[in-house]
């Protein structure tokens, strides 16, 4: 690891030492001075090539950072515009032609569609019933809340989509919601709830109650409360936790592909990994537009949630 | 909690005092707006990890006789993973897979640029975490096949850069290919955490350290490891948890060739649902709820520690 060039706000040890030669005293003589003189010199010298080192050494790394990370996605950026794709990321012989064999394929726009459903369904029960959820944990006293609350977040984080594949398919079975969109929906419901109460109760728990007071004063209901004061008051936090379900959900390839049997209710998540895993030779025209079209909303969305809040939280636990 | 009936809860609009349920829910209607979560949460999480337990004790399998009729078999699954090559092989790969892409690589990759970039600002440091943002955030199913794509034996970027025409990184190096690619996937956790976390430390702190003549090691370890301590264990312990979970290599290598990359959650899938061994498939499904569980308890508890000591 090499140190950053970061010096201009305090002199560095190469500055110090000129200083310090300078203000001895006058005592020893002249041939000493000189000596010294020379001395900080060289260390000057010396840190000096240090210092440049340090700048080769941070160069070179964020160089190699910068390859690393950019060299697979080349090709998410080229391929798609190439008349004749490879699977080597290469200047392009521009086209939109791809485009078009993107929305001939019968799979590609309607898994697209699929993936709203199962994000969008996701999105707006998982919303609905943390915001009822967290308002009630937040403002009521209900016994054992602060233990429930704790529970909740240590069961989301343990009992993942990939530890509990085995009993999720059985209780899919059972339920007869094999192939079946809700059955994907709930299951993913079930697995962001914890995060998404926990969230929003912070977030309710952050806001004053007054007004809630003064329009039960004036005889309004628990629900018209609800819905006219406490919904328009926590809508940022609302607004997050629905797109953060979204894009859990978006992104999502296990649930579905373990739930779900026929191709026609396959999400662009499971429909991508069928391009290049079913049928000899992969379509690359398809396979980067379907690739570049089904990433563009997560980078929406993340742009969303991160000018936003940041990233504060990811996954099933809260930072 | 207040258990006196005599409470008024719906009619309290002095509001300051206790629960201050300032829209008169009252505790009825209160937990009637927590039931709806709770019951897909049981449904969905509670009775899934619970059901995992029962089925790792039955022979149960996804077509035949022992479909309709699952037996009982005690710890049978159990000692048969003990005796199994394939789970053990299943095992340290799963160890080789979380150490590491998680613990050293993602851990170290994302503090070196963290590090590295604590003082800039502008195009450079925007444009490195973009990038390594968008490895992140991107589909999985996405950047498996762009990782398939450069990795190509014929075609990919990787071997026309490096003039290694031929070379089938996937077939060749299964194990190195995913461990790199998991660590491209999920550096920016760490990037993002330690930068948040080298907020924290000051930096005359570091100045004064390096007009006293430390080199850069020492400074990382005596001034600003000190202060990142529980930003460190936060992170190893979350992303371990991540990585330990992962399905994505699976789109990568399908557990192939020859179980080279079969870690824990693709050796589940393969025993369960393309062999049809539920049962033995549960067992092992169980195994990691517990290690999920002492990961998440540490990390709970970090978490109260840490609350307690702000408090």
């Amino acid at each position: 690891m090499t140190p950053p060039p970061d010096h201009a706000a305090v002199p560095s040890a190469s500055d110090a030492a000129p200083v310090a030669v300078a203000t001895a005293p006058a005592g020893p003589p002249p041939s000493d001075t000189e000596h010294r003189r020379r001395e900080a010199q060289r260390a000057a010298g010396r840190e000096g090539a240090r210092r440049t080192v340090a700048q080769i050494g941070f160069y070179t790394f964020v160089s190699l950072v910068l390859a690393f990370f950019s060299l697979p996605l080349l090709w998410l950026a080229v391929a798609p515009f190439d008349a004749n794709p490879g699977l080597s990321a290469s200047l392009p012989e521009f086209t939109l032609q791809n485009f078009q064999v993107l929305w001939d394929n019968p799979y590609a726009m309607r898994s697209l569609g699929n993936s709203v459903i199962l994000a969008g369904g996701t999105g707006l029960l998982v919303v609905t019933f943390a915001a009822l959820a967290a308002y009630a944990l937040s403002r009521v006293r209900l016994p054992g809340r602060d233990m429930l609350l704790y529970v909740l977040l240590l069961l989301s984080s343990i009992v993942t989509g990939t530890a509990a594949m085995v009993p999720l398919f059985n209780l899919a079975t059972e339920l007869r919601l094999i192939d079946s969109q809700l059955g994907v929906i709930l299951v993913l419901s079930g697995g962001l709830l914890p995060s998404a109460i926990f969230i929003l109760k912070d977030f309710m728990d952050g806001t004053p109650r007054s007004y809630e007071e003064s329009a039960r004063v004036f005889g309004a209901s628990p629900f018209q409360i609800m819905r006219d004061i406490v919904v328009p008051v926590v809508r940022p936090g609302l607004a997050t936790i629905g797109v953060w379900s979204v894009a859990q959900v978006w992104g999502n390839f296990l649930i579905p592909f373990l739930l779900l049997r026929s191709p026609d209710q396959y999400p662009a998540a499971v429909v991508m990994y069928t391009f290049y895993t079913e049928g000899g030779q992969a379509n690359l025209a398809l396979i980067s537009t379907f690739s570049l079209l089904y990433s563009v909303p997560v980078i929406l969305m993340f742009l969303f949630v991160s000018s936003r809040y940041g990233f504060r939280f990811h996954g099933g636990i809260k930072r | 909690m207040n258990g006196s009936k005599g409470r008024p809860l719906a009619g309290a609009p002095a509001g300051r005092t206790g629960g201050s349920d300032a829209a008169g829910l009252g505790r009825r209607r209160a937990a009637g707006f927590v039931a709806p979560a709770m019951l897909l949460i049981v449904a969905f999480l509670l009775f899934p990890a619970l059901w995992t337990v029962y089925l790792g004790l039955t022979d149960y399998q996804l077509t035949g006789f022992a479909a309709a009729n699952p037996q009982v078999v005690g710890l049978e699954n159990y000692d048969r993973a003990l005796g199994d090559d394939r789970f053990s092989n299943s095992l340290v790969l799963t160890l080789q897979f979380v150490l590491g892409s998680a613990v050293l690589g993602q851990a170290v990759l994302g503090f070196a640029i963290a590090w590295l970039m604590r003082n800039r600002v502008g195009a450079l440091r925007r444009t490195v975490e973009a990038l390594v943002l968008l490895a992140w955030i991107l589909p999985s199913s996405v950047i498996t096949f762009l990782w398939i794509a450069l990795l190509d034996r014929d075609g990919g970027t990787l071997n026309a850069l490096l003039n290694t025409p031929g070379t089938a990184w996937l077939l060749e190096y299964p194990m190195a290919s995913i461990i790199v690619f998991n660590i491209w996937k999920g550096a920016a956790f760490s990037m993002m955490l330690y930068a948040a976390a080298l907020g924290n430390v000051p930096p005359s702190h570091l100045e004064t350290a390096r007009l006293a003549g430390a080199g850069t090691f020492q400074q990382l370890r005596d001034v600003v490891f000190p202060r990142i301590k529980g930003h460190v264990l936060t992170n190893l312990l979350l992303i371990s948890l991540w990585t330990f979970n992962d399905f994505t290599p699976f789109l990568l290598t399908a557990g192939g060739p020859e179980n080279r990359t079969e870690i824990m959650p693709v050796f589940i899938y393969r025993i369960a649902l393309e062999s049809g061994e539920l049962g033995f498939g549960a067992a092992i499904s169980v195994l990691m709820l517990l290690i999920n569980l002492v990961i998440a308890l540490v990390y709970m508890r970090l978490l109260r520690q840490r609350k307690d000591a702000s408090a």
